[in-house]
This record gives structure tokens, sequence and C-alpha cells, in this order.
């Protein structure tokens, strides 16, 4: 029999269903993955005792015929969702000490539905970053990286903000984690380490109790080892809530049953603008060979034109800052987390904001305060919003002649920890083809795809209507079966 | 668009961020090279183009006008930093 910690999910729930294992034996094969996994600096919490607790109480469940749709099964949670008396750090050190009194909807879902929480994991400081360097508790490394845990030639990143998530499913600690998309959050660290991950539509999943970065752009995401996988916790994760004044009230369909793997004269746009400058010839090979899947599988490939595609990434550097410099304001040191002393009120805000927050968390809430500042708000602010509005509109207009949009995840495979580092800009040019999608509120999802010469993985992203996550699924899974992806980290707990 | 110290100084001290004097000049030529960046929105014809306001196409949902949640002001303050008698405290504001 595979090793508990190399099941899907799928698998894993019908071992528990048939009986040949209980959810106490598979969740202690991952608390021990979870502590073999230590040097990669994944977890910021972890939580053995309540996942014992939970999979003792799943298997009695299961026994009563009471079992939910993810019963017994193991996940890390991305440590932006609150927890009820679990820490949720959002890797700051201004939140030191947290102890949410709530749990957050998508979380509380999840363990209406039976999942075992194995921890909460690292991520950028506030989500903000595509590396998960960022972290007051320090970065996480790839279990991609090659060389021995601890003495690697070389520390690549993986991914971020959703890094932790990524890294954990990819080192085979978790069979899934939850991670949040604001400009690419959990599709470009799917990419990075072979994984599969879904930014589901703007308003499908509740964002109460998680750590606001950007409210009109967050959205959280299933992050797993395969599609079906991935609509089977995208299922937990999606519901209305009234909690959430964005949250949208639509059923929430079987995902599942939307893999049929019949994708005959569905129609594929190809976006010519995402033919960047600087796009490695890797990639582009790669894109054209998911092309040409699709093809053999009967679908159409038709060339649709996203004209503001180039824009999209300065629009967002102005939205997402400004958004962010009124969601942190709360940090100040008077209702929760690290408060530093000063001489007054206001001197204790400043020195609990400058010592709290870390530098990018810092350049983005003054970049946002700036923006949003008398005299500039109708230079920065409102030039973006309509910007947004023109980027939003050429999506309407691609999908007026096909159904489903693929191209590349991220420009390049994974880098070193450590390049990229000096130039801002430079950093958020990973995020060039998955930031115009949370601009537009629309579902996306990353599924790997192949190796580059670097023998890091690559992802191909597929973009869908709004609403719409079935058929991102489906092609998704088409993508999946073609590509066959079979290539393992170097390390696995 | 570029940023001299006393500006950052300034949008720091709106931010309620203390940075110190000599990270002010380095700030700054971050923060221009960024606002530099996102200069090219310029190039887009944005006349008679409403800002988006949401990508959802929905209305605000309504409610009832009533209580729905609250009575455990205990929990509230159990993160604060100092409390007191049910209250957050913070340094003296009115002299």
């Amino acid at each position: 029999m595979t090793a508990l910690t190399h099941l899907t999910m799928a698998e894993a729930l019908d071992g528990l269903a048939k009986k040949e294992f209980t959810a106490v034996e598979l969740t202690e094969a991952h608390v021990r993955a979870v502590e073999a996994v230590r040097p990669f600096n994944i977890f910021i919490t972890e939580t053995p005792d309540a996942a014992l607790s939970m999979a003792k109480a799943s298997d009695e469940r299961r026994v009563k015929g009471e079992a939910g749709p993810m019963d017994g099964l193991p996940i890390a949670v991305k440590d932006l969702f609150c927890t009820k008396g679990v820490p949720t750090t959002a890797g700051s050190h201004i939140l030191d000490g947290f102890k949410p009194e709530y749990e957050s909807t998508v979380t509380s879902q999840l363990w209406r539905d039976g999942a075992v929480m194995l921890g909460k994991v690292n991520l950028d400081e506030f989500a903000m970053g595509s590396a998960t360097i960022t972290a007051h508790q320090g970065e996480t490394v790839s279990p991609w990286s090659p060389g021995a845990p601890g003495a690697w030639e070389k520390k690549i990143v993986a991914g971020g903000s959703s890094g932790g998530s990524a890294a954990v499913i990819a080192a085979r600690a978790a069979l899934g984690a939850t991670g949040t998309d604001t400009g690419g959050s959990i599709r470009q660290p799917a990419g990075y380490t072979g994984t599969v991950g879904i930014k589901p539509t703007y308003g499908r999943c509740s964002r109460w109790g998680i750590v606001a970065y950007a409210s009109s752009l967050d959205q959280a995401g299933p992050m797993t080892r395969t599609v079906e996988d991935a609509a089977i916790m995208l299922r937990s994760m999606c519901g209305f809530d009234p909690k959430d004044s964005t949250s949208v009230d639509m059923p929430v369909p079987d995902f599942r049953a939307a893999l049929t793997g019949d994708i005959r004269c569905l129609r594929v746009g190809i976006p010519k603008e995402y033919r960047v400058e600087g796009l490695s010839p890797e990639i582009a090979a790669l894109w054209d060979q998911g092309i040409a899947w699709l093809k053999e599988a009967g679908a159409e490939p038709v060339e649709v034109s996203l004209p503001h595609t180039k824009y999209a990434l300065a629009a967002y550097y102005i939205i997402a800052p400004a958004e962010a410099s009124s969601n942190l304001a709360r940090y100040d040191g008077v209702r929760y987390g690290l408060r530093v002393e000063g001489g007054n009120l206001k001197e204790m805000y400043e020195n609990t904001r400058g010592a709290g927050f870390g530098k990018e968390v810092q350049r983005r809430i003054l970049i946002g305060t700036y923006v949003l500042s008398a005299g500039y708000y109708d230079a920065y602010y409102n030039k973006a919003r309509q910007v947004r509005t023109r980027i939003k509109w050429d999506f309407d207009e691609a999908f007026k002649s096909c159904d489903v949009i693929l191209t590349p995840t991220a420009p390049s495979t994974p880098f070193a920890i450590g390049e990229k580092m000096d130039d801002p800009v430079q950093m958020y040019l990973n995020d060039v083809f998955t930031v115009p999608i949370n601009l537009a509120g629309l579902p996306a999802m990353s599924v790997p795809a192949g190796l580059g010469a670097d023998g890091l993985p690559l992802g191909l992203q597929l973009i869908g209507r709004p609403f719409d996550e079935e058929t991102l699924l489906r092609v998704g899974h088409v993508v999946e079966k073609a590509a066959n992806f079979t290539a393992l980290p170097p390390f696995m707990a | 668009m570029s940023l001299d110290k006393a500006t950052v100084a300034k949008i720091a001290h709106l931010a309620r961020i203390k940075v110190p004097d000599e990270e002010l000049e380095s700030l700054a030529g971050e923060l221009s090279q960024i606002l530099t960046f996102v200069e090219q929105l310029n190039e887009v014809d944005t006349k008679d183009v409403p800002p988006m306001t949401s990508v959802a196409a929905q209305k605000l949902r309504r409610r009832k006008d009533e209580v729905t949640d609250g009575g455990y002001a205990a929990q509230v303050l159990s993160n604060g930093p100092e409390t007191a008698e049910g209250f957050y405290v913070v340094p003296k504001v009115v002299e």
C-alpha cells in the first residue's frame, strides 16, 4: 500500500470508507511528517494534539455512519485564517500573542465537513509577497530545493504568499491546505511546487475571519496535489455567509461531478498579450504544449485579446496598497498583539507599527497612504480603479468568444532565496499573469504541467467565467491527465 | 514621480509608522521606483470609464436593524495588551 502521506484526498477517503486505516492512523502518519519537515520552516504553529483528537472524533463519526465529505483528512491552514484558541500571526510580529476568540467561516466549514487540522503554515507577512520570505517567523524553503535538508545546494522559494501551504503538500506533510489569493498567492506557489491551486470567483468563499490584505481582491481557495482533491476541498470551503457582505448567495455545486473529461467543442481562449517580453522559451513551449493537449481532447483554441494586461500590475500596486493601508490601520497596539510604549498615544501607535510591521508591509502601507492622500486620490487611486474597469471589460469581451482561457501561471521557474530581492518592482513581475484575474474577480487555477530545464515545476493557468469553477475544473482535469505530472520533489516527509 | 525625504517622513507620520531618519533616504528611493512604475497608467484612455467599486454585480444586502451578536466583552478584551475593568487602557489623551 502507498504510504499514508502519499495518498490523494480521494484515495484517503476511499481507504477510510473501506476501513483500510483509521483517521487516527492517517493523522499520526501526518503528525510525524510535520515533524520531519521542520528544517523547511513550513509550520508557524503545529497542533498535533488538536489533530489527534479531531481524528479520534472523525473515526467515531464514521462508525456511526455520520462521516462528512472531508472526514478524517489532515490539512494545514495558512496562518492568515483565524482559528479559535490557536495563535494566528499573519506572519507578522505585530500579531504577537494573538489568539482569536472565533473561527473563520472557511475553516469552520472544513471542520464541519470532518477535516483535521495539523497546524498553521507560513506565508509572506500579511500575504504581501511572492516568495514566503518576509514573515517575522523566517523564510520557508521549498522541498524542491536540491540537496539535503539544512545543507541545500541552493534554497528555492516555495512561491508566495501561500508558500507554506504549497510546500507542506509538495513535501507530503498534509493532504491539502488552505490558501488565499490577492494577486496570485495561491496559483503562483502552486505552480512553483508542482501542486494544484484554485482561486475561486470573488464572493464564492467567505472572507470572514481571514486577516484582510486588500478586501476587494482577497479570496480563499484550496491547495492540493490533484484537481480532483481541489474539487473536494473547494466544495467544503465555498458557500454563502451573511457575515461577509460580499459573499454571494448561490448554491455550491458538487465540483467533483464536473470532472467528466469531456471538453469537446469547448473554446479555449489564448490571450496574445500574455506572450510578454521576458517570457522564458521553455514556458512558451509548455504553453503551446498545453494548447495542443486541449486540442487533442477536442477543444478548439481561439486567439483572444486582453489589451490592458500590461497595466494590471500597475493598477494592482495602487489598489492593493490603498486597501491595505486602510485594513492594517487596526494594528495599533490597543486591541491585540504587540504594543511598544511611547510618551503619548500617538508615539505609542508609531512605535508599535514601526517595530511590528516588516519592511515590505511598511512599504505598501506608505504607498497606500500616499495614493489616498489629498491631492493624489484622483491621479492614482481613481485612475487605477478606472483601469481596473477596463481590465474587467477586456475579460467580458474575451469570454464572448471563448469558454475558458489558458495561460502560463508565472513567467519563469521558481528562483532562489536571495535573488530578485533588491528591486521591489522586479519581485512584483512574478505576478504578471495572475494579478489581472483578481482585478476582474474571476476564478482561476494552476495545474502542474511540466519541469523546467532546472528540474523545477512549471504550471499552466486556466481562467474561467464568473462562478464557472466547474468548467475550470473540468479543463484542469484534462490538462492534468495529459501532462501526467509525476515528478516528485527531492525531499518528502 | 520622485519622493523626497520630507514627503516620506510626512506619509510615515500619516500612516503612524515610526521610520528612523537614516532609513528615510532608501525608503524614498524604493517608493519612488514604485510610483514611477505605476505612472504607465496615464497611457490608458479612461475618459468616461467608471471607477470600479465592486467586481461582483450585486447590491449590498439589507437586514433588519437589530442586535444579532454580542454580549461577550471579556472575549473581545482577551487579546488586549492592557485592559482594566472592561476597557482597553491607552496612554492619557486628555490634558
